[in-house]
């Protein structure tokens, strides 16, 4: 039960300590993309435009159980890291397809809640305030959905390739990506669910 | 089936069906000239595929000077239709005009100073860290090549449909569908959408390649000045980049979706967009000088033949600005209404950001002070640098206070000022980079004589340019007319801006020739070419032009300008035995991704979703290709190294 | 490389330049005269470019309102203010450059001198009280002249209600139940309160000889407060690009004395021209050239109207905002 990334060769290493430093990089372009839209969402909240506002629209208890099915896919990605650390090839594909399993029906649920808005006329074009929450939620629900897919085909890489230094790394930066996508989940269900009923 | 396409997007008037046969038959020439020479695998091979940084940085400045041809282009035509046009007329209906001064800005700005800087930064950051490589060599590719799809688009936008009317920056509601309807608004958007998105990638590359890449021995503290420009340009490009896309993404939305983020009505807020649009476009301002400033400090101590003086000031003011330029942003609109406690804040705010620009200057006159000034063709920019920049500056300096503001935002005393800042500041430091890297780059100097001729022609002609136009802001004329009141006596000052711009292209009808006779004489050059300036820093110890490995071994040093140092001493700044080098194969991916890319910004733009959708897969399958590819390195033995090596030293 | 050049006086040096004359053995100038040639140059184009505004002294030039003065002699303040600067930095390059050219071996080489604490403490110090006292300037002349703040006078102000249009400007008079179109007259020495909005994209709202300018935005009110000094015929512009019209978007401004102005605003309430809600939809229409116009106001929340139109839905089965065509 050896450490793999004490196995790493020393070229190996080199290469995932500068690319996990760019993804790094990358990472916090992206928070700045979602502090744009943070900031867009608290100017325009309350440009209802004579339509519904957050309270009326929002049920906590569905959007608590697409936290929970988030963070719990956030967990189950750290397990196939460590899995992938100790060179478990079928335990990571496992806790990665459960990973898979769970974003997807985050995935559904979002893309449920979002239906059912337009549906009731409260699309994204009702008001600014539909605007700004569809565009911030929704960029968040695109980057799971690309995360997903870049999932999938690590899996099926994996599940050819075995776990080559570069499939190990690639699964780092995924995980990375997945945490990052968690931590902009809990502030999206702070700031805008739970805010307007508090 | 096409969409909003029709025969009728090509049928413009004769004005613009000038610049379409132009445009078409310059295209034909260049793929004929190609096809005859047999040069085709050549170009492809050596260059399009190619992940080698210099390559790379060398198509950006070539991309970059056809583009600067568009942008004066337009340039010269927005001063003759208002040398003309004193009481109505001229020759451009203002539609035209408008696209032809938005297309003038966002073609200087992103797709001329962008990518100089950015091929400079590709060709000379690498050698002088004493890297091989930057940290993503694929990531770099694919930058260069979605600026290119970039700027195809814009080009593209001159043949096929029309380019935006509402300013560089698009402000709402003037760019919203209701304004707006046509397809230019969004040639803008993709076109600055995928280039910027390419600088973004840029930002990254470089900072990993600043941080991870840097040969044993260099601590941060005896970087380059021009490594530390660099770095705090790109750390702005990596903060601020993400607000630009978001920004023109949200601006999409409204117009795409019928969102409501910028409308009027529909509970929009058009003020958010800019102070958006200006949290980006600050900063970004920072991101093309600060490179410049560091290619000025090169410059000054390599031909005062001298330490640069105060390094450590220069990091500092360095950092000071890249801090500063994100809390300035609202000075781009001192009369929106924001009041006085924010007005004097950002204004005093703006004020600060000066002091460590002067700083460098004096920092610069000091280098001078006690050296042996070498008076080349670099040295002659950076002194019409330093007088013009300190006359811009001054007039940006008078801006940052809010009162005076209001007599002279919106007006061509601003024009004047940014183009003063940006022309002297930026341009000049570009072409002072260009001169003083040549001989790295192509293995021969550029023309004396011809260059101090093309400074001249610049330096004059842009004060004749645009000192008529800071005295026409404070006579009240404001920016953007396509024809202004005949009684109130602009005319003449219009008229001599005109003149103005005529010289600039002599100016540039000198560069032309220098390149000309340079590639002529260039046996006389070439003997000196490794180290013609007697250089400071890792780039000048290899040979001219540099070998595509970079360094045979990798250099070892221990203290700044490690190059002069060694030859000081006699020391070797690489002792030891060759090693094998790794090298990452040539590849197309960057060129089919930017390709998809492009197709993609043309599909949406005329609405054929078709295409777009077929574009957005293949773009997903050629990531899922390069992500399979394994075998995308190639390793030269140590025992090539050395005779490659030997080769060049004989 | 060649750095001993033949001398070549500066002022040719230019126009040899320029006609691209020089041969293949001398440089275009000898490199010490190449900074204060630069200076020099840009000294004799200001003064050929101010020359060229004789007998046409207009907008700051020649400022006619109390903002306008205050804000003239503001710049003129901080420019002073900034010269403690400018002007050493341009005798340091001028006197360092000529005196340590690579030709003059009589002058000292130093090159590993790189540092010295003093002197780099003065031009970090310099600038840094330069600029404490410009932030002074601008925190009390943002304060002194915010465009939101009233002018102090013993006249009662004037409130004018500007809306700009495609592509015109719309001034409302509300106590005296009256609207210009492209044209704004006002009684001198009385303070303007203007308040401003747009029904069409932003433009800004100026007019250079009385003051600063601010902008107008649809669905919001801005404020700016002028007054004229005299009876004169000033010009004032839109200084936000806002379409295709966005050129023809100037007017005259008439300052009368007090007398002739009510004497025109008395006939101007005769006008045979009525402004309604409904009128003014017309002539919001997309248009430009308007000929001045001066009308009777027959809806008095017509103003607030105009800016409600873009905070509140329409009422259902109310036709949308039409695009421009």
């Amino acid at each position: 039960m050896t450490d793999r990334s004490l196995a790493l060769t020393h070229e190996a290493y080199a290469t995932q300590d500068v690319t996990v430093f760019g993804f790094w990089l990358y990472l916090m372009s992206d928070c700045l993309i979602f502090a744009s839209l943070f900031a867009t969402y608290a100017v325009l909240h309350t440009n209802t435009f004579g339509g519904p506002d957050a309270r009326s629209l929002f049920s906590l208890p569905y959007v608590l159980a697409e936290t929970l099915i988030l963070l719990t896919s956030s967990f189950t990605a750290g397990l196939g890291i460590l899995a992938a650390r100790r060179d478990r090839a079928r335990e990571t594909i496992a806790w990665f397809a459960v990973t898979l399993l769970l974003s997807l029906s985050f995935l559904g649920l979002e893309i449920h809640e979002f239906a059912g808005l337009v549906a009731a006329g409260n699309g994204p074009s009702r008001s600014g305030f539909l605007s700004a929450y569809f565009t911030l939620v929704g960029t968040h629900g695109l980057h799971v959905a690309l995360g997903s897919l870049w999932m999938l085909v690590l899996l099926v890489q994996v599940a050819f390739r075995g776990l080559s230094d570069t499939n190990v790394r690639r699964l780092t930066l995924l995980a990375l990506f997945w945490h990052f996508l968690d931590i902009i989940w809990v502030l999206i269900f702070t700031i805008v669910y739970l805010f307007p009923f508090i | 089936m096409f969409g909003r396409l029709t025969i009728a997007a090509v049928e413009q008037g004769p004005i613009v069906l000038g610049a379409q046969i132009f445009i078409v038959i310059g295209t034909l020439a260049v793929l004929g000239a190609l096809t005859y020479f047999r040069k085709w695998s050549w170009l492809w091979n050596e260059w399009l595929t190619s992940l080698d940084a210099k390559k790379i940085g060398v198509m950006y400045i070539v991309v970059a000077l056809v583009m600067l041809v568009r942008g004066g282009i337009d340039a010269i035509m927005m001063r003759l239709q208002q040398a003309l046009a004193a009481g109505g007329g001229g020759y451009l209906p203002p539609q035209h005009f408008q696209q032809v001064f938005t297309g003038h800005g966002v073609i200087m700005i992103f797709f001329v100073a962008m990518p100089l800087m950015l091929g400079l930064i590709n060709v000379v950051l690498p050698l002088q860290i004493g890297a091989r490589d930057v940290a993503f060599p694929f990531l770099n590719s694919l930058s260069f090549w979605l600026f290119v799809s970039g700027a195809a688009l814009m080009m593209l936008s001159l043949v096929v449909g029309e380019f935006s009317t509402a300013g560089w920056l698009a402000y709402p509601p003037l760019s919203e569908l209701r304004y707006s309807p046509g397809v230019g608004v969004d040639y803008y958007i993709w076109a600055v959408q995928i280039a910027g998105i390419g600088s973004l990638l840029s930002g990254i590359n470089f900072i990993t390649t600043i941080f991870k890449k840097r040969c044993p021995g260099m601590t941060l503290m005896r970087m380059p000045i021009f490594v530390w420009t660099v770095l705090g340009s790109m750390l702005l490009v990596v903060f601020a980049f993400p607000v630009l896309t978001a920004t023109l993404g949200m601006l999409t939305l409204d117009r795409y979706l019928g969102m409501h983020f910028f409308t009027a009505g529909g509970g929009g807020n058009m003020m958010m967009y800019v102070n958006l649009i200006w949290t980006w476009g600050h900063p970004e301002v920072y991101v093309l000088v600060l490179p410049a400033f560091g290619v000025f400090s090169e410059v000054v101590a390599v031909f005062s033949q001298k330490r640069l003086f105060g390094y450590p000031s220069m990091v500092l003011a360095t950092m000071a600005i890249t801090v500063f330029s994100f809390i300035v942003w609202l000075h781009h609109f001192f009369t929106m209404g924001a009041g006085a406690d924010v007005n004097a804040f950002f204004g005093i705010m703006t004020m600060i950001i000066a002091i460590p620009t002067g700083v460098k200057i004096f920092n610069w006159i000091f280098t001078m002070y006690r050296g042996r000034i070498l008076f080349t063709t670099p040295m002659l920019w950076f002194l019409g640098f330093v007088a013009l920049f300190t006359i811009g500056g001054m007039a940006g300096v008078l801006m940052a206070v809010p009162p005076a503001d209001f007599e002279l935002h919106n007006s061509l005393f601003l024009v004047a000022h940014f183009h003063t800042m940006i022309v002297s500041g930026v341009l000049f430091g570009d072409f002072a980079a260009i001169t003083y890297w040549m001989p790295k780059i192509f293995g021969f100097r550029l023309d004396e004589k011809w260059g101090a001729r093309a400074f001249w022609g610049w330096t004059v002609g842009f004060m004749v340019a645009f000192i008529p136009l800071y005295v026409l802001g404070l006579m009240g004329a404001t920016r953007r007319l396509d024809h202004y009141p005949a009684g109130l006596g602009w005319q003449p000052l219009f008229i001599m801006a005109g003149i103005g711009v005529c010289i600039i292209v002599l100016g540039f009808v000198s560069q032309l020739m220098q390149i000309f006779v340079s590639i002529r004489d260039r046996a006389r050059t070439t003997a000196d070419a490794a180290d013609p300036w007697n250089g400071r820093t890792l780039e000048w110890s290899v040979p001219s032009p540099a070998p595509f490995y970079n360094f045979a071994k990798t250099p070892k040093i221990s203290s700044r300008d490690a190059y002069w140092e060694a030859k000081r001493t006699g020391e070797s700044l690489a002792p030891g035995a060759y090693e094998d080098i790794v090298l990452p194969k040539n590849t197309p991916m960057g060129i089919y991704l930017a390709g998809t890319a492009f197709f993609f910004g043309f599909a949406v733009i005329w609405h054929i979703w078709w295409l777009a959708a077929l574009a957005a897969l293949a773009f997903l399958v050629f990531l899922v290709m390069r992500s399979l590819m394994e075998d995308t390195e190639y390793v030269i033995p140590a025992a090539r190294v050395a005779a490659l090596d030997a080769a060049h030293s004989a | 490389m060649d750095v001993h050049p033949p001398p070549f006086p500066p002022y040719l040096s230019a126009i040899h330049c320029i006609l691209l004359r020089a041969t293949d053995n001398e440089r275009s100038v000898n490199p010490k005269y190449v900074f204060p040639s630069v200076l020099i140059l840009a000294a004799a184009i200001t003064a050929i470019a101010l020359s060229l505004t004789h007998g046409h002294a207009v907008g700051l030039l020649d400022p006619q309102g109390v903002i306008a003065k205050r804000e003239q002699a503001l710049m003129i303040k901080a420019a002073l203010l900034m010269l403690i600067v400018v002007v050493p930095v341009f005798a340091l390059t001028f006197g360092i450059a000529w005196h340590y050219r690579a030709s003059n071996t009589r002058a000292q080489y130093r090159p590993s001198w790189e540092h010295n604490r003093i002197e780099e403490g003065i031009w970090w110090a310099v600038p840094m009280i330069v600029v404490a006292a410009l932030a002074v300037v601008a925190w009390q002349s943002a304060h002194a002249l915010d465009p939101f703040r009233p002018i102090d006078s013993p006249m009662s102000p004037l409130t004018v209600e500007v809306v700009s249009l495609d592509w015109k400007w719309l001034f409302i008079y509300p106590a005296q139940g009256i609207a210009t179109m492209n044209y704004l007259a006002i009684p001198e020495q009385t303070p303007i309160a203007f308040k401003l909005t747009s029904d069409a994209p932003m433009n800004a709202f100026w007019i250079p000889q009385l003051g600063g300018q601010e902008m107008t935005m649809p669905g919001m009110i801005t404020q700016l407060h002028l007054m004229a000094d005299a009876t004169g015929t000033y010009e004032g512009f839109s200084s936000n690009l806002s379409g295709a019209g966005f050129s023809s978007m100037h007017f005259p401004v008439r300052s009368m004395t007090t007398n002739d102005f009510a004497a025109w605003v008395s006939q101007a309430q005769r006008s045979p021209n009525t402004l309604s809600f409904a009128a003014y939809t017309q002539l919001a229409q997309p248009s430009v050239h308007n000929p001045a116009t001066v009308f009777r106001v027959t809806n008095s929340r017509l103003y607030a109207e105009i800016v409600m139109r873009f905070m509140t839905p329409p009422a259902s089965g109310a036709p949308v905002m039409p695009m421009r065509p």
